[in-house]
């Protein structure tokens, strides 16, 4: 029992060690400082303090849980033990910084950090800050995890919507319908300050979403599977409505700022759409699908473009082209990868990637495709009187892409040649075995993908009336890459969500555009250890003909 | 009337001949074995048989075809299928979709029309799933259609491996050490399950197994490999007495000692 006390106490100083990496870790990359200006609750705290407590919030409260058998007494100890040790840590980095200089290795250990983190108060009494704050941080923890169950995740979501709502402050004022007074004047004047909410707004939205959680969370769920299949069906039907009339009401409501987020996650919807069959469907790891985005943005721009002059085609003229001319470079691709599998593939997928970008930058092609200058005076939509020439309804049209494409990708799961895709995904020496043709099969996914991304690149294309080189990075490619892995490998629910996180949210936090490729990074190495089949997992269906199915059809 | 004739097949790997001169001929609807020490080239000789190794040397005929050359998409649909040593399910797929990958030889549609769910594919689709449900009955894996192949136990999972052979409708059937792993009971279900796929689906079988009772049990005719070479061929009766096949499994001398 005693041996066991002490390994409580031992987990708790390592934890605290952890917790106070991070601290330092966040501190020396910038974000404590860049966002301490932007508060989440003015003249309380700011987002840069609450990156800095965060590590040590959210362990200290895991440590805790892990810790619940304990007495209260121990609980408090071992939480200060964690504020203790990660707020020295904090202490050490603002000695030796001010001791020494450290800004040649990391450009952000300034004496305004050190500021920060010693809440102004000067140096020999100034160490005594962090720990302080920290251990107060924690104590912060152990305070919600003492609540019952339903009080703690009330006041937990409670919390986060403190923290979204103050961090979103400017964005949430950006929305159209939010914009309209008297809304406009209600919302600036009490919920939000200058920068983040005010404390009364703050104690509102505490207020509100907490009893909400509070109340939703005691009533009775209806589960899909209490629901007899004619209550699913009209659900499901209820639902597809709901959902076509947001999505129609979405631009409108939402303002120019967010349509033009969802413009260009729309976009990459659909290249995940495409990237999903060739890399979540039949496996083929494809690094340089961007290849095939340029191929139809490029194709749009050399047949409509004003600017170049070369063809005179209309939008719709040019479309069918865009697309065969991604579907060939599909199988232009997959020809000579057919007989590569996994490291290999990617390798050569990744260099024909840097090919096709290479060649539209050359001078070589600089009559045809406009070399570094790209292509300029794309021409856009037209359907009868109406021009696709605003976000908004590029909106539509991408809207449509997406329906379309979304559509032929569910039937093809679904279908012998999204079976044989699964098969050579999973065992391609016995798919063969099983009469799958392998080239036949592999050129499929390779075109059909390379088709859906050549018609985000002509839509693309429409939307910014412009290409460039520069835009069809290798990083592209791994952005697509990462929200397929990042929604669910094979999973279409999974590229919407996928999108929306490393696409759409990005967008949304603009302050954050820095730090982007770093939440990347943090966000894979944390789905890869806590979630590896993504945030919408792939589903199957029940296919079995059971006997009372059948017989349940008959009747 | 044989169903299949291998005629002086060679193999080499390298230096290595894996198969020297192999003559083989398995009659119609009969239940044939392959043994061997390890080593021996049996699994060799079926990757031969299904187009995964093209033979150096000699000829395999598949009734009247020469199948030499063929990829393995090919000859499975020529009528031959197979399972593996080490179950190869596709372990991410449930057993129903396993068994509906199988019926690849006999599916047509093409993507359009999987797009648009014809008719006809929607009858194609209807027609496999109500044929996977009777294999899934035969094999007596009935309700565990839905399950993923990974998650089916052991036993199932070789039988899943054989329904899903099954539904490409070979004429011929090849099954690598399908009793493996298995303690006894399930291998007696295992022997008379292979003897109901020849009786009542008319389905010649060659298979290579090492439990010497389920080959001296079941098998019609029986010949055996040693260093790629074939070493004896007959009746069980004369399998279990030939000298050569006790040195190759004993070692030399081992049939003097026998004997003695």
């Amino acid at each position: 029992m005693k041996k066991d006390a002490s390994s409580l106490w031992r987990q708790a100083l390592s934890t605290g060690l952890i917790a106070g990496a991070l601290a330092v870790l966040v501190s020396l990359v910038g974000l404590v400082v860049s966002f301490s200006d932007t508060d989440i609750i003015r003249g309380v705290i700011t987002l840069g303090e609450l990156i800095l407590f965060s590590p040590i919030f959210l362990l200290a409260y895991s440590s805790i849980q892990r810790a619940s058998g304990r007495s209260l007494r121990t609980r408090i100890g071992i939480s200060a033990l964690i504020g203790l040790v990660a707020g020295l840590l904090l202490s050490l980095l603002v000695i030796i910084g001010t001791a020494t200089n450290l800004r040649q290795m990391f450009v952000n250990a300034s004496p305004a950090l050190f500021n920060l983190l010693t809440r102004g108060v000067p140096l020999p009494l100034g160490a005594l800050v962090p720990p302080l704050s920290c251990i107060i941080a924690a104590w912060v923890s152990l305070g919600i995890s003492l609540l019952a169950e339903r009080y703690r995740k009330a006041i937990i979501q409670g919390i986060l919507w403190v923290v979204v709502l103050g961090t979103l402050r400017n964005q949430i004022l950006l929305i159209y319908i939010l914009q309209q007074e008297p809304i406009s004047t209600i919302l600036k004047a009490v919920i939000f300050a200058q920068s983040g909410l005010s404390p009364i707004g703050a104690v509102i939205v505490f207020a509100l979403s907490t009893s909400l959680a509070f109340y939703s969370s005691g009533r009775k769920r209806v589960t899909p599977l209490s629901r007899t299949p004619k209550q699913q069906k009209k659900f499901r039907i209820t639902l597809f409505i709901g959902v076509s009339l947001i999505l129609v009401f979405l631009p409108l409501a939402l303002g120019l700022f967010f349509t033009e987020i969802l413009d260009s996650t729309g976009l990459f919807i659909m290249m995940g759409l495409g990237l999903n069959i060739v890399v979540g469907f039949a496996g083929l790891l494809d690094l340089g699908y961007v290849a095939f985005y340029a191929i139809g943005a490029y194709t749009m721009g050399v047949l409509t473009s004003s600017g170049l002059g070369l063809y005179h085609f209309t939008f719709w003229e040019a479309l069918p082209f865009a697309l065969l001319a991604a579907w060939l470079a599909g199988i232009i691709l997959g020809l000579p990868v057919l007989r590569m599998r996994g490291d290999y593939l990617a390798i050569v997928t990744l260099g024909f990637g840097e090919i096709v970008r290479l060649l539209a930058l050359s001078d070589w092609l600089k009559a045809g495709l406009g070399g570094t200058q790209g292509i300029q005076s794309i021409a856009q939509p037209v359907i009868g009187p109406l021009t696709f020439d605003s976000l908004p309804k590029l909106y539509y049209l991408i809207l449509i892409g997406i329906a379309i494409l979304t559509f032929i990708a569910w039937r093809l799961k679904d279908s012998r040649l999204g079976r044989s895709w699964m098969a050579l995904r999973e065992d391609e020496d016995v798919a063969q075995a099983m009469g799958i043709n392998l080239v036949f099969t592999k050129l499929m996914a390779f075109s059909t993908g390379a088709l859906f991304a050549g018609l985000a690149g002509a839509m693309g294309a429409a939307k910014l009336t412009s290409v460039y080189p520069h835009s069809m990075t290798f990083i592209i490619s791994i952005n697509v890459l990462v929200l397929i892995i990042i929604g669910g490998m094979g999973s279409i629910p999974g590229v919407f969500v996928g999108a929306l996180v490393l696409v759409g949210l990005p967008g949304i936090l603009s302050e954050f555009e820095e730090y982007r490729l770093w939440f990347y990074g943090l966000a894979l190495v944390f789905m890869m250890l806590n979630r590896p089949e993504g945030l919408w997992p792939e589903a199957r269906r029940r296919r079995e003909l059971h006997e009372e199915t059948a017989e349940l059809i008959a009747e | 009337m044989a169903v299949l004739i291998a005629n002086q097949v060679t193999k080499r790997f390298g230096g290595l001949d894996a198969l020297r001169s192999i003559d083989l001929e398995v009659k119609e609807q009969a239940i044939q074995s392959i043994i061997g020490p390890n080593g021996a080239g049996k699994t060799t000789f079926f990757n031969c048989i299904t187009g995964f190794y093209n033979p150096e040397e000699g000829d395999i005929l598949l009734g009247n075809r020469s199948i030499i050359g063929l990829s393995p998409d090919r000859v499975t649909r020529l009528g031959v299928a197979r399972t593996y040593q080490n179950i190869r399910l596709f372990k991410n797929m449930t057993a129903v979709e396993n068994i509906m990958v199988g019926m690849e030889p006999h599916m047509k549609s093409n993507i359009i029309s999987d797009v648009l769910r014809t008719r006809g594919v929607r009858r194609a689709e209807q027609e496999g799933l109500e044929e996977a449900s009777r294999l899934l009955r035969f094999m007596g894996l009935s309700g565990q259609g839905d399950m993923f192949a990974k998650n089916l136990p052991y036993g199932a999972q070789r039988r899943l491996e054989i329904a899903r052979s099954l539904a490409s409708k070979p004429k011929l059937l090849l099954l690598d050490e399908p009793t493996a792993g298995m303690n006894p009971s399930e291998t007696r279900e295992m022997t008379s399950l292979i003897r109901r796929l020849r009786d009542e689906l008319g389905i010649t079988i060659l298979l290579i197994e090492h439990q010497m009772r389920v080959v001296m049990g079941i098998s019609e005719l029986i010949t055996v490999l040693d260093y790629g070479e074939k070493i004896a061929e007959g009746l069980p009766k004369e399998i279990q007495s030939n000298p050569n096949v006790i040195e190759a499994y004993l070692g030399h001398g081992s049939y003097q000692a026998s004997i003695q």
